[in-house]
């Protein structure tokens, strides 16, 4: 069976969102967005995906904090976060590297992460560029933090670490990474030499499993026609979608 | 339809708006009034000091490469997927603007306090991060309403914006603007001491007696002025009318990331005759 790494990914990530009800996908996010939507098609709606940037797949119509309300009442059960770095602890960084306020180099800003990172029970990390530059010891500015002390309210959390190497899953009681598994063509050795932090590892790390059959079929049939409203050029590129 | 006497231009809107006025404006989506903030720059405006709402991408970015504002208050400045905001990345790195790093939330509950009048609004999370750490204006109180053990929350001050600047999609001959599901916009009326917004169309009719308009419009007593400007997000979009034109962000974006290229972009785009192409 053929398939690439976009499919491969899609896959992976749809079966961590198993059970999540409320999937919601913020900005530049063509992978997580094909990914809800294969969850909600495979569930038959049950699983609802809302995808920023789309008309059709976004069902709410209260403006920008709505997100954010639906989020603090546990209504939003997986949402996807990025970084400009990431520390082994899982704190993000989407400020700056170097000194704050007046830093070497300047990223966005925070968005809504020091909030979403605390009440959504799965926040998926999703950073491509697997290198020491990204994965550090310790952030420079914590935009949010991995974990909080006991006695601070947080239902959520970081799960898992998706990278253009590998897969980590997060340890809530430990505040660590444990490698779950290798993309095609990546070996344990690249991982290390390109993480500047310290994770678990089990003894036989093994490749994240194949896209499943009928799932690779339906994210070329009805997936890449749906993510193709927000991400078209993704669409057509990727997943090989012809309109 | 006629534009209604009542409204003035977008630029006597950018010269109502003082020097160091505290001016909120929304997100890329939710209508931005890029030809107001043309004519800021046009204006020479100095001192302003920008909340976005909860984020911003060109118009922050035109507005801090212009030397218009000395501080800003977001969750984050991009250009999306044309890549960072050079003028926002140049002035935050040598430290010529000041800014006040926020989390979106906390941005809205800064504003839903003001609107209720109350000196604060509650929000959960925030707690451990950088971004609270470096703001001496946001405070952790322990829920009075906790039972049993302690339970930090954190408090957002009420913030008052002196101006609330917006596009919209509608505006009658009553003053009424139509901004739909874009509650961002009714928030920052709400919460703000004026608001000044260019609207796209003029409504024939009026919104506040049409039910299918109700629910999305901003009465008058919010609004202090409005002017037509057709266009008046470009090259940014306005949802179910016009998309963002992808092409003029990329070549701003390249353009502004020298200070030299910027100017140039200013003298063709916004000085010179092609403003409103």
């Amino acid at each position: 069976m053929e398939y690439t790494r976009e499919e491969l990914l899609i896959c992976a990530i749809a079966r961590m969102l198993d059970g999540c009800k409320n999937i919601a996908v913020g900005t530049a996010s063509p992978i997580p967005g094909s990914a809800a939507l294969l969850v909600q098609a495979l569930t038959g709606g049950a699983s609802r995906a809302s995808i920023l940037g789309s008309d059709i797949h976004n069902p709410f119509n209260d403006g920008g904090p709505e997100l954010f309300d639906r989020a603090g009442q546990g209504r939003v059960d997986a949402f996807f976060l990025g970084g400009g770095q990431i520390d082994g602890e899982a704190n993000i960084n989407l400020v700056s590297t170097g000194p704050y306020p007046e830093p070497d180099t300047r990223f966005p800003g925070s968005f809504g992460s020091a909030y979403l990172y605390f009440s959504v029970p799965r926040v998926i990390l999703f950073r491509e560029e697997h290198s020491r530059r990204v994965f550090v010891d310790k952030v420079d500015f914590i935009s949010a933090p991995g974990w909080s002390p006991p006695g601070v309210h947080r239902p959520g959390g970081p799960y898992a670490l998706i990278t253009s190497l590998c897969i980590f899953r997060y340890d809530r009681e430990r505040h660590r990474f444990r490698l779950d598994g290798l993309l095609p063509g990546a070996t344990l050795e690249e991982v290390r030499d390109n993480t500047g932090f310290d994770f678990d590892c089990p003894d036989n790390i093994g490749p994240v499993a194949a896209p499943e059959p009928d799932r690779l079929a339906l994210i070329h049939s009805r997936i890449a026609e749906e993510i193709s409203e927000t991400y078209p050029e993704f669409a057509r590129t990727r997943l090989g979608w012809q309109g | 339809m006629d534009i209604p006497e009542s409204y003035i231009s977008a630029d006597e809107i950018a010269s109502r708006i003082p020097d160091g006025a505290l001016i909120g404006v929304p997100k890329e989506d939710g209508g931005v009034a890029m030809e107001v903030t043309r004519a800021l720059v046009r204006r020479n405006a100095r001192n302003l000091r920008l909340l976005t709402v909860p984020v911003s991408s060109m118009q922050a970015d035109m507005l801090i490469g212009a030397g218009c504002l000395s501080e800003i208050e977001t969750s984050g400045v991009s250009m999306g997927e044309f890549g960072y905001a050079p003028s926002f990345r140049r002035a935050v790195q040598d430290g010529t603007i000041v800014i006040r790093d926020a989390t979106c939330p906390a941005l809205y509950a800064e504003l839903q306090a003001s609107e209720k009048g109350s000196p604060f609004q509650p929000l959960r999370g925030i707690i451990g991060s950088d971004v609270l750490a470096n703001r001496a204006d946001w405070k952790v109180i322990d829920n009075p309403f906790a039972e049993g053990g302690s339970d930090p929350i954190v408090l957002l001050p009420a913030v008052r914006p002196d101006v609330a600047l917006f596009h919209a999609r509608y505006g009658d001959r009553y003053g009424n603007v139509w901004v739909g599901p874009k509650r961002e916009c009714v928030l920052l009326a709400h919460a703000s001491a004026s608001t000044f917004v260019t609207v796209e169309e003029i409504w024939d009719g009026n919104l506040m007696e049409d039910e299918r308009m109700l629910a999305g419009t901003i009465p008058p007593v919010y609004v202090d002025a409005v002017a037509h400007a057709e266009r008046g997000a470009w090259p940014l979009s306005l949802a179910n009318c016009y998309e963002r034109d992808g092409k003029h962000l990329q070549s701003y974006v390249k353009a502004a990331k020298t200070p030299e290229g910027f100017t140039d972009y200013l003298k063709q785009h916004v000085y010179g005759e092609q403003a409103a192409a």
